[in-house]
C-alpha cells in the first residue's frame, strides 16, 4: 500500500473517479433491471439476458476497484465532517464494496446451486461455483434480493449525504469525485 | 471549474438564507424520492394491477391449492434419461454442436397438466415432455413439449383469462359456461384453435404421443443465415387411439405405469423433426397452426432408455425453461416465450424452497 502522507490529494485519484461513475452507472442500471425484470413477463428474457453479463462485469470491476482503493492515497475529509459522520462515511464505503462483490457471487452460485448454465454471450459461459442444491438455490435467491434492496438502500443514503454535503453545507464534497480536475482552492481545506 | 459555487472563491460560505435553504432542501427531496419513485415503479409496486409472473403462479395456487415441492403446472411426472443422436441434417439450419453429427446425452420428464401432484391420469390432460440436451461444449438446450398441435392463447393475458374462465364454479364444480363464452368472444384466436385441439385424437399413452414446441424459435447457421422454425418430437411406437382401458379408475396412475413398463422393456425413441416457416407464417402467435405443406427435416433420434421417480431424479429441479437456449438457438418473437421463461422461474424458486413431498409416480413404483 502506497501511503504518501506528506503529499495528500485534494481530489481522488483519476483512475478511482473513472470506476466511481462507471460504477455508479452500472449499479444502478442493474438496481433497475433486476427489479423490473422479476415482475415482468414480455420483458423478462431481455432483462435477464443483460443482467447476468453485467453482473458479472460488475464483478470485475468491484474487484479491480477494491485493488485501487488499496493502492491509492485519498484525500482528506473535509472538515465539515463530525468524527461521527467520517466513522459512518467509512463504514457505508466498505458495506458498498462488500455488497457489489457479494451481489454477483450470490447471483453466480444462485445460478448454479439452481443447476442453471451461466450463459454470458453465445456460446460463452462460465463454469459453477457451487453444487446443484434445491434449498441453496433458494436460500441464495432470497439473499440476492436482500442484498439488492440493501445495496439500493445504501445509494440512496449515499446520494442524500453528497446532496446535503454539496447543496446545504456547500463545503464542496462532490468536487474530489468530479472527473474533471477541480483547483484547489475550489475544495473544503484540509483536516 | 466545479460543480457547484463556481462563481464565488471563498471556501468557507456563510448561513444559507431560509428561503434559498428550502429550496435546495427540496431539490435533495426530489433527487432522492425521484430516483425510489422510479425504483417502486420499475419493481410493480405503483401497478399493482399489472399481470405479472406471480399473479400467474398465484393463480396456478389458488385453482389446485399449494402441494410443496411440485411445480405449479405439470406437478405430476416422472424422469427419464438417454440420448439424442444427431444424423448431421440440422446443421444446415443452425450452427449448435447439438446438429452436428453424433450423440449427446438427455435427461427429461414426462407429464401431465395441471397443479395437482396426486390426481388420477386422465384422457383429456395434456401432456408435457420437457428435454434437457447436454451439449458436448457445456452448453445447454432445454425445451419443454406438449402433445396438443397449437396453444390454446396467444398472449400471457390471454392465458391468465383463460385460467380464470375455465375454473370451476365453487357452487356446480363445473366452469361457467358465461365467462367461456365471454373469453371466446374476447379471443377469436383461442375460438380458433379450441377445436383444433379438441379434434385431435389422443394416443393410448406417452410412449406413442407426439410433442411439440408450440412455439416459434429462430434457428441461425454458420453464416449467420436465420430460418423461423418449430419442432416436434414423432414417436416410432405405433399409433394407438387411447381407450378406456388406458385410463382405468382402479390405477391412477395408469399412463406413467405403462409408460415404465415400456421403457423396461425397451428404450423409446423419437424422431426430432424440424418445420422451417415460409415467409408469411406467422411466428407470434401460437395458436395458428402452420400449413401441412411446410418442409419438415427430421434431424436425429431421441432415445429415453432410463425412468426414475421425481424423487430420486436430478430433472425434479430442473427448470425446463425453453429459453435455455444454446448458441444457434434463439427466441422468436413469440410473447409466450419470455413469460414462460418468467413464470416457470416464478415457480422453480417456490417449489426449490420447500419441503419436498413425495412424488405419486415413487422410486418403487419406476423400479417395477
Amino acid at each position: 500500500m502506497k501511503m504518501d502522507t506528506t503529499k495528500q490529494p485534494n481530489q481522488f485519484a483519476i483512475l478511482s473517479r473513472l470506476l466511481h461513475w462507471s460504477m455508479a452507472a452500472m449499479l444502478l442500471a442493474m438496481l433497475f433491471i433486476g427489479v423490473a425484470m422479476v415482475t415482468s413477463l414480455g420483458d423478462y428474457y431481455k432483462l435477464v439476458s443483460i443482467h447476468r453479463p453485467l453482473g458479472i462485469m460488475i464483478l470485475i470491476f468491484a474487484i479491480l476497484r477494491i485493488i485501487n482503493r488499496m493502492m491509492t492515497t485519498l484525500p482528506p475529509f473535509p472538515t465539515t465532517m463530525s468524527q461521527l459522520e467520517r466513522k459512518i462515511a467509512t463504514a457505508s464505503e466498505r458495506l458498498l464494496y462488500a455488497l457489489m462483490l457479494a451481489l454477483p457471487l450470490v447471483g453466480w452460485g444462485m445460478l448454479s446451486a439452481g443447476h442453471y448454465p451461466v450463459v454470458m454471450f453465445g456460446a460463452w459461459r462460465l463454469p459453477p461455483i457451487l453444487p446443484a442444491n434445491p434449498m441453496l438455490y433458494a436460500a441464495l435467491r432470497k439473499t440476492h434480493t436482500v442484498l439488492a434492496y440493501l445495496l439500493f438502500a445504501a445509494f440512496l443514503g449515499h446520494i442524500s449525504a453528497v446532496l446535503f454535503h454539496t447543496l446545504i453545507i456547500r463545503d464542496r464534497l462532490l468536487n474530489r469525485m468530479a472527473v474533471w480536475p477541480i483547483r484547489p482552492d475550489k475544495i473544503e481545506s484540509q483536516n | 471549474m466545479s460543480l457547484v459555487e463556481s462563481d464565488k472563491a471563498t471556501p468557507a460560505p456563510g448561513k444559507l438564507p431560509a428561503s434559498s435553504l428550502v429550496s435546495r432542501l427540496v431539490v435533495i427531496g426530489v433527487i432522492v424520492f425521484g430516483v425510489a419513485f422510479l425504483f417502486a415503479y420499475a419493481g410493480g409496486w405503483l401497478t399493482p394491477r399489472a399481470l405479472t409472473p406471480t399473479r400467474i403462479a398465484d393463480r396456478f395456487e389458488a385453482l389446485n391449492g399449494v402441494h410443496p415441492g411440485f411445480r405449479r403446472n405439470h406437478a405430476k411426472g416422472v424422469c427419464v434419461s438417454g440420448y439424442f443422436e444427431s444424423n448431421g441434417k440440422g446443421a444446415a439450419l443452425c450452427k449448435s454442436l447439438i446438429f452436428q453429427m453424433g450423440r449427446v446425452p438427455v435427461v427429461g420428464r414426462f407429464s401431465l397438466g395441471g397443479g395437482l401432484p396426486y390426481a388420477a391420469d386422465s384422457a383429456q390432460n395434456v401432456r408435457g415432455l420437457g428435454i434437457l440436451f447436454q451439449l458436448p461444449n457445456g452448453e445447454e438446450w432445454r425445451t419443454a413439449m406438449i402433445d396438443l398441435p397449437v396453444f390454446p392463447v396467444k398472449t400471457p393475458k390471454a392465458f391468465y383469462e383463460l385460467l380464470l374462465a375455465s375454473a370451476p364454479d365453487p357452487a356446480s364444480g363445473k366452469p361457467d359456461p358465461a365467462k367461456m363464452k365471454t373469453f371466446i368472444e374476447n379471443n377469436p384466436e383461442s375460438a380458433k384453435a379450441f377445436p383444433l385441439i379438441g379434434g385431435k385424437q389422443k394416443s393410448s399413452g406417452f410412449a406413442n404421443s407426439s410433442f411439440n414446441s408450440i412455439n416459434s424459435f429462430r434457428f441461425i447457421n454458420v453464416d449467420g443465415a436465420v430460418s423461423a422454425v418449430r419442432w416436434s418430437l414423432a414417436p416410432l411406437e405405433a399409433f394407438e387411439p387411447i381407450a378406456a382401458a388406458d385410463v382405468q379408475s382402479t390405477n391412477k396412475n395408469q399412463l406413467f405405469d405403462s409408460l415404465i413398463a415400456r421403457i423396461h422393456n425397451h428404450a423409446l425413441a423419437w424422431r426430432l423433426i424440424i418445420t422451417l416457416a415460409q415467409p408469411g407464417d406467422t411466428t407470434d402467435d401460437a395458436t395458428i397452426p402452420w400449413p401441412h405443406e411446410r418442409q419438415q427435416i427430421e434431424v436425429g433420434t431421441l432415445t429415453i432408455d432410463r425412468v426414475e421417480s421425481d424423487d430420486t431424479s436430478i430433472a425434479r429441479d430442473i427448470n425446463f425453461d425453453p429459453l435455455v437456449l444454446p448458441s444457434g438457438i434463439a427466441a422468436s418473437d413469440d410473447p409466450l416465450l419470455s413469460a414462460r421463461s418468467a413464470v416457470y422461474s416464478q415457480s422453480f424458486t417456490r417449489r426449490e424452497g420447500e419441503h419436498k413431498e413425495a412424488s405419486a409416480i415413487s422410486a418403487a413404483e419406476t423400479g417395477k
